[in-house]
């Protein structure tokens, strides 16, 4: 008996439909996002993540009315993110339902920015998100550091330092995505997972790569991960989330069921 | 009709619980409002909140509202959630120790960074995600929900009453914790029954029928 380890779908909405890419370029539609919204939550996603792929002015608008919908008629966590700059996008999107928001490029630009957002909202609903590339050589002990543009410009910032600070400034999770395993099915990058999980206290989302059930035992089991996310096994119909609870479930992971 | 009154002071998603109560009872009118007369008028009171304490407590300050909250949990069916349960209480050691409404007496901690689960993991801190509620003593609340069914937290501290005989669920984080706590005509959760899917909308639709 114990907190159960929480499987997230994750929909990336561009003009209010949710695609998915390999590795951030050919993208290809998956739907309506309410209705996949509906299906995961009949399914028993624990939580859902949106993120917002265009976050153009006309976009933000489509987003918000993405996130009221789903917000009436699912009752589960959500986080959205995509970007968030101001306090005031944090509050807009805290109005129109979501539950958390996630903070990526702002953060990297102007760190502050998580320590403020943390102090007016509450660190429960500040999700640090972070892409992370292994930088190491063959033979090197393993680092990786945070890209922003999805995963094209480099900061320098070693990515377990960089999750240290974020939680020191208040975010209440990280959401760590790999972007050498993003889109791939190549599985978690579980040196990642681990190495991030085990710096910071907060939970840690692991995210990017996952193209079987069994990945998503790994990310928990070798990563240490708190919870883990999915897209493309989810969007494409090749399982269901109650298939991916079960599984793990089989391999002794506690799960909500 | 039914009248429920949201508590609106500031502090988080109150959309999702006034949707939420909506959702259980369509009849229900839902009312979420900063103002006293509104508060009082309503038959229910949902008092909601996430955020730090002191937060809280300032921002019922500013609107006049910490009376009405007193006022309103003697007599109507009240229900607190998250740190509208936490503000119940009289002491929280949030933000270097934090006074509370002091309706219920009792205290707030924080979790310990030490805390390991069974296996000697080390827990995180929020507590974030489903775990289990087990019914320690039989409430309306818990009408048609399994006993040890999850629901959804996230929080760093816990109340701690006075009476650990006003606990009515446990949860188990590193050691159990008082989820859900119930005197008279208040009852309070940890816990978000508007985000913990089937059975959260069942205990809230638990509430508006409520017969104190």
């Amino acid at each position: 008996m114990a907190l159960a380890k929480r499987i997230i779908p994750c929909l990336d909405v561009d003009k209010g439909r949710v695609v998915k890419g390999v590795r951030f370029v050919g993208i290809r539609d998956a739907g309506d996002p309410v209705e996949i919204a509906r299906r995961y939550d009949e399914q028993g996603a624990d939580e859902l993540v949106f993120l917002d792929i265009t976050a153009s002015h006309e976009a933000r608008e489509t987003l918000l009315h993405v996130v009221k919908d789903v917000a009436s008629q699912v009752f589960i966590p959500l986080t959205v993110g995509g970007g968030v700059r101001t306090l005031d996008d944090i509050r807009v999107l805290l109005s129109a339902g979501a539950d958390k928001v996630a903070i990526n490029t702002a953060a990297v630009a102007r760190p502050e920015f998580v320590k403020e957002a943390a102090e007016r909202f509450g660190s429960q609903c500040i999700v640090l998100a972070m892409d992370a590339k292994q930088v190491s050589g063959v033979g090197e002990p393993k680092r990786w550091e945070i890209f922003t543009h999805g995963g094209r410009k480099s900061t320098g910032l070693d990515a377990v330092e960089w999750a240290r600070r974020m939680t020191a400034f208040g975010a209440g999770e990280i959401l760590l995505t790999s972007m050498d395993r993003d889109g791939t099915r190549d599985g978690f990058d579980v040196d990642l997972t681990r190495a991030v999980s085990a710096a910071v206290s907060v939970p840690v989302i692991a995210s990017g790569g996952v193209g079987s059930l069994d990945h998503l035992v790994d990310g928990v089991v070798k990563g240490r991960a708190d919870a883990v996310l999915a897209a493309s096994i989810f969007h494409f119909g090749d399982f269901t989330v109650a298939q991916a609870k079960a599984r793990m479930r089989q391999a002794g992971i506690e799960v909500r069921l | 009709m039914t009248t429920v009154a949201v508590v609106d002071y500031g502090m988080g998603n109150l959309h999702s619980v006034a949707k939420a109560l909506q959702k259980v009872q369509p009849g229900v009118e839902v009312i979420v409002s900063d103002r006293r007369q509104d508060i009082l008028a309503a038959e229910r009171v949902v008092f909601p909140g996430v955020g730090a304490l002191r937060d809280c407590m300032n921002a019922l300050a500013e609107r006049g509202l910490e009376q009405t909250i007193i006022d309103v949990a003697r007599d109507k069916p009240f229900l607190g959630i998250c740190l509208g349960m936490q503000a119940l209480l009289e002491f929280s050691e949030e933000n270097g120790g934090t006074e509370g409404l002091g309706i219920l007496p009792g205290r707030v901690l924080k979790f310990r960074d030490s805390l390991t689960d069974t296996s000697g993991a080390l827990l995180k801190v929020p507590h974030m995600g489903w775990n289990q509620v087990r019914q320690s003593v039989p409430h309306a609340i818990w009408d048609g929900i399994p006993d040890q069914t999850r629901f959804y937290f996230v929080h760093s501290y816990y109340v701690m009453p006075a009476q650990r005989s006003v606990a009515i669920g446990e949860t188990d984080y590193g050691g159990d914790f008082p989820a859900a706590i119930a005197k008279d005509n208040v009852v309070a959760v940890q816990f978000h029954p508007e985000k913990s899917q089937q059975f959260g909308l069942k205990l809230l639709e638990n509430f508006l029928q409520w017969n104190v």
